[in-house]
């Protein structure tokens, strides 16, 4: 099943995903596709025509623009997604990957989807951290397994 | 078909990039390979690359972690080395993570050996009614 996971480029929700046999969602593998297309000055940096229409699927064209933009990259996430697993109020959401409407806006698009969620935290200690690995495990284990990638 | 990168960050006491090195060039793949200070990062072909990661985490299943990386090593919008310098994007989200890998890796272990840790109540935050009676009842104490 494809699980999408927020923060959108974290490592160890990446990994979990995967090790318990399902396809991580995740940013990079975005950012890959948009690196490879050949076309782009300076991916990811760039934007093609179609890159806007995209963004304006999910925000008004009053909105900043780096909302829009940010949208465009969820674009294919969200829509694709068929799970989620969220962390809560994560710290690195506060800075550089931090738009904050946009995270607001895709947590809400995510719940609004009506997917099977599992919200957790991250944890702080070992005993914290057990229990984010198992209820991510028992979520995991409930859904279908994944379709190999071709 | 399409080429990926992939970076492996390593939370171990046994191993070590340049094992995990060792082990890639001893696999023979049609890869390219790069050594960092936090693990290891593997292009090439998705199947290929997936093949011989899955090989590699056996050589420490609780110490080594994956995440698929956008951009391909060396590539010149991200190189420190074309950009003068900083982090990178994905370094402090990277950075914020790596403090909590050992708690993940004793986490794994202890789910492997079947154990079912203790679940802990969320507290729930006071009610808006219960904190205006607590605000009525100070105010009035005091008047």
């Amino acid at each position: 099943m494809k699980v999408f996971i927020y923060p959108t480029n974290s490592l160890i929700l990446s990994d979990l995903v995967e090790r318990f046999g399902h396809e991580p969602l995740a940013l990079m593998a975005v950012i890959g596709k948009k690196i490879r297309t050949k076309g782009l000055d300076s991916p990811p940096i760039n934007v093609t025509p179609e890159d806007p229409k995209l963004g304006l699927k999910y925000a008004a064209v009053e909105v900043p623009s780096g909302v829009r933009g940010r949208m465009s990259l969820f674009d294919s996430l969200l829509t694709d997604a068929e799970a989620a697993v969220i962390v809560r109020d994560p710290v690195i959401s506060f800075g550089c990957m931090g738009c904050a409407r946009t995270n607001e806006l895709v947590n809400f698009l995510i719940r609004a989807k009506k997917i099977p969620l599992l919200e957790v935290d991250y944890p702080e200690n070992e005993d914290n951290a057990k229990e984010f690995v198992y209820k991510i495990s028992e979520f995991l284990k409930s859904l279908k397994p994944a379709e190999d990638k071709k | 078909m399409e080429s990926i990168t992939k970076m492996l960050v390593i939370n171990s006491r046994d191993v070590l990039p340049s094992d995990i090195v060792i082990k890639l060039y001893e696999s023979n793949a049609d890869i390219s390979i790069k050594e960092t200070c936090f693990g290891v990062m593997v292009t090439g072909e998705r199947k290929i690359v997936d093949e011989v990661l899955t090989k590699i985490r056996k050589m420490d299943p609780y110490g080594i972690f994956i995440k698929e990386r956008g951009l391909a090593p060396g590539e010149k919008f991200r190189c420190r080395a074309t950009r003068r310098g900083g982090a990178r994007p994905g370094f402090h989200n990277l950075e914020s993570e790596d403090k909590i890998l050992p708690h993940i890796g004793s986490a794994l272990r202890a789910l492997d050996r079947g154990e079912i840790p203790e679940l802990k109540k969320k507290i729930k935050k006071l009610d808006v009614d219960i904190l205006k009676e607590i605000i009525k009842q100070e105010l009035e104490a005091q008047s």
